[in-house]
């Protein structure tokens, strides 16, 4: 059975944990936690990955600084990534989808929603 | 042949002569006699012959009639028997009829029986259908309330887990912000604890607002006072996006309890853009969550106090051992 890699990137814990726990319901998956950009970015070249999951405030570097720069690394140029944030406007959402995210999604999360999401990005049945 | 043919024919034309005419001898008149019998003789032999011709031949049609006739019994004995087990049939469908007498009236109830019978069970089937997708949709309808359920005690279980990951006061306080922000979806919010000496309220932590501005509340004055006082939960009826907020009046207030001893009040004057409203099940995480985020003030400040109190009674201890 294929073994699908998700990163999460998001400073807060208890989000991450969400997510996580969220998407343990899918037996082949295996999940690495980033806790802000840069730490994303060195998950990021240690292992490949299926699909990212970032949020946008984060310290030391934002979600969609991340994005760009993922977009630009040839290896990631059509992983899915996943927005996860507070931010609800629609300037955002738009702002984030040009650098390259697949999908938008605001807080508070709905752990069932991600988690068909991501089951429908991976093509998971 | 006839008696003047026998005048006419060459011997006694011959005859006659050789009685007038004395010069012909007694063997010419044997020769022509003689000739005359075999000449006849052969004549009768050619007639048998013809005759017999005649019979072999229509001995061959009489054959060939015969030959006819035997395949046309043939055939016919084979129409026979075609014929014969034809009437066997007959005989046969006939013994039925007789031992199994429903005419065709009958027949046709039985089939009509049959058919309203079927109707009948069509209808079943039917009712049954749709009393089973009514089934389905109902199942559906707490497939999805399970989830939401399921999600929101997977929220709780997480928030109460990082609430108890620490003893650290100031710590609980951030996570507590955390997880209003990112469970509850508030924007604008503090969290208020009371001052056992003042019996005010006081805020300790919040998000998007300017603590410096928000005043210190007493006990009963107020939304906040008020739920601090009586122990019960406020929610605003209508929580479309207030124009200003007013410190006094939020939209949410939820008192942090330990049993039945208040320690403060979590506010929330603003939510996130996307949030609308409170769903009841919003309410009801809401307060179970303020309950752990209660237990986790009480016990970080209990140990705070207690690492303070530790320190100081090292220090006198070291300065008596010194």
């Amino acid at each position: 059975m294929e073994e699908y890699k998700v990163l999460i990137v998001e400073d807060s814990p208890t989000m991450r944990q969400l997510i996580a726990f969220s998407l343990k319901r899918l037996k082949n998956i295996k999940i690495v936690e980033a806790s802000d950009g840069v730490d994303g970015l060195k998950k990021l070249s240690q292992d490949a990955f299926n699909l990212i999951i970032t949020d946008i405030n984060m310290p030391v570097m934002d979600g969609l600084k991340l994005v760009s720069l993922i977009r630009k690394d040839a290896v990631y140029k059509t992983v899915p990534i996943f927005i996860i944030t507070t931010e609800g406007g629609q300037e955002d959402r738009e702002r984030a989808m040009a650098l390259g995210a697949n999908a938008y999604i605001t807080k508070p999360i709905s752990g069932p929603q991600v988690l068909e999401m991501v089951k429908n990005y991976l093509n998971i049945k | 042949m006839s008696r003047g043919g026998h005048k006419t024919s060459p011997l006694y034309v011959f005859l006659d002569i050789a009685i007038r005419d004395d010069k012909i001898s007694c063997l010419d008149i044997f020769r022509a006699i003689a000739y005359h019998f075999i000449k006849s003789e052969v004549y009768q032999m050619e007639k048998k012959e013809e005759k017999e011709r005649n019979i072999f031949e229509r001995a061959e049609e009489f054959l060939q009639v015969f030959k006819k006739g035997a395949e046309f019994t043939q055939e016919l004995l084979k129409t026979n028997e075609q014929l014969r087990y034809r009437i066997l049939q007959l005989e046969e469908e006939s013994r039925s009829l007789k031992t199994n007498p429903a005419s065709p009236d009958k027949q046709y109830e039985e089939l009509a029986k049959q058919i309203e019978a079927l109707k009948v069970e069509r209808e079943e089937v039917d009712h049954r259908i749709k009393e089973i997708e009514s089934e389905n949709k109902d199942f559906a309808i707490r497939y999805v309330e399970v989830e939401e359920e399921n999600n929101n005690l997977a929220n709780l279980y997480i928030a109460s887990y990082q609430l108890h990951s620490t003893l650290d006061f100031k710590e609980v306080l951030q996570i507590i912000l955390e997880i209003i922000i990112n469970l509850i979806g508030a924007e604008e919010f503090g969290i208020f604890l009371l001052d056992e000496k003042t019996h005010e309220l006081k805020i300790m932590a919040s998000e998007g607002i300017d603590e410096t501005q928000v005043p210190s509340i007493n006990m009963g004055v107020g939304t906040i006072g008020r739920v601090a006082k009586n122990g019960e939960p406020y929610f605003m009826e209508d929580m479309s996006d207030p124009s200003k907020i007013d410190w006094m009046n939020p939209m949410v207030a939820i008192p942090l309890k330990i049993k039945e001893h208040v320690i403060g009040v979590i506010v929330i004057y603003r939510l996130l853009q996307q949030k609308k409203n409170f769903t009841p099940l919003d309410h009801e995480l809401f307060t179970l969550l303020a309950g752990h985020a209660a237990t986790a003030i009480f016990s970080s400040k209990l140990y705070s106090e207690s690492e303070r109190k530790l320190s100081t009674i090292q220090g006198f201890i070291d300065l008596l051992t010194k």
